[in-house]
């Protein structure tokens, strides 16, 4: 084990855990940016470039930016005086660390004999390749997703009373 | 240990970790960010199967990623319109108040 991956899964973990303590919206956003600025140089580090770009792209460009704003357009950033957890919080908790164990234990006790491959080295040119003739058709089928969910956010988020004048 | 071992432990924690997010914080966006940790623990596992497993020229695992990237980028936009609406009508998006859909 590298000790670049130590530090990098800390940072992620550290991002991702601080996201869902803390209690101001906008640092738990910030937080998640820092988780998935972790995740990307995961990524780099694994030897995949254009998904480690996409991924700052999309989730540090887009997601982030969007979350941010719902924030603020919701007005739910400042201090709160009711607390910030469910009244379940006990279950959740107890959820989320059994199934961390059954996955852990899962893993520690496959055994995965498979020899580390020589790093791929793998070019924007072959993924685009990739895209256009062996997966030409899930990439239509993603542009039809997101013209969908592109009209239906627009189209959900529309005030109401628009169509009744 | 090997590396994958180490990967997939790190995904599993962070799966976790959104898990424990989206079922216990009562404000609607962060239950979505939750959501948006397990997929990117999910992420995570194709890229390290990729970099491990016995045919990296296949390219799938990066192709899973980025179909996976755009339908969690969909969701976004999809998830964080239904609050706004939501918030439009209630003027509340806290989770232990809204236990009705009728506007």
């Amino acid at each position: 084990m590298h000790a670049i991956f130590f530090i990098l899964a800390a940072l992620t973990i550290t991002g991702a855990s601080a996201a869902m303590c803390l209690r101001n919206l906008i640092h738990c956003v910030l937080a998640l940016t820092l988780g998935f600025v972790g995740l990307a140089l995961l990524y780099l580090f694994l030897g995949a470039q254009f998904v480690s770009f996409t991924q700052i792209l999309v989730y540090v460009g887009a997601v982030a930016i969007l979350a941010v704003f719902a924030i603020m357009m919701t007005r739910s950033a400042g201090p709160h005086p009711q607390p910030a957890l469910s009244s379940f919080w006990i279950t959740g908790c107890i959820t989320a660390l059994a199934t961390f164990a059954v996955l852990a234990w899962a893993i520690i006790h496959s055994n995965i004999i498979t020899p580390t491959p020589a790093q791929p080295a793998v070019s924007t040119n072959q993924i685009g390749d990739a895209l256009m003739h062996s997966f030409a058709l899930p990439l239509e089928i993603m542009g039809l997703l997101l013209t969908a969910a592109l009209i239906g956010a627009v189209i959900i988020a529309m005030p109401q009373n628009r169509s009744s004048k | 240990m090997t590396p994958l071992t180490g990967y997939l432990l790190l995904s599993s924690l962070l799966f976790s970790i959104g898990l424990a997010g989206a079922l216990t914080r009562r404000n609607a966006i962060l239950v979505l960010i939750g959501i948006e940790l397990m997929l990117n623990a999910a992420n995570l596992n194709f890229i390290a199967f990729w970099r491990y497993g016995p045919h990296p020229e296949a390219l799938t695992g990066i192709l899973f990623t980025i179909f996976s990237i755009s339908i969690a980028a969909a969701e976004a936009a999809v998830g964080l319109g239904i609050i706004l609406a939501v918030y439009r009508h209630h003027k509340n998006i806290d989770l232990n108040h809204l236990n009705t859909m009728k506007g």
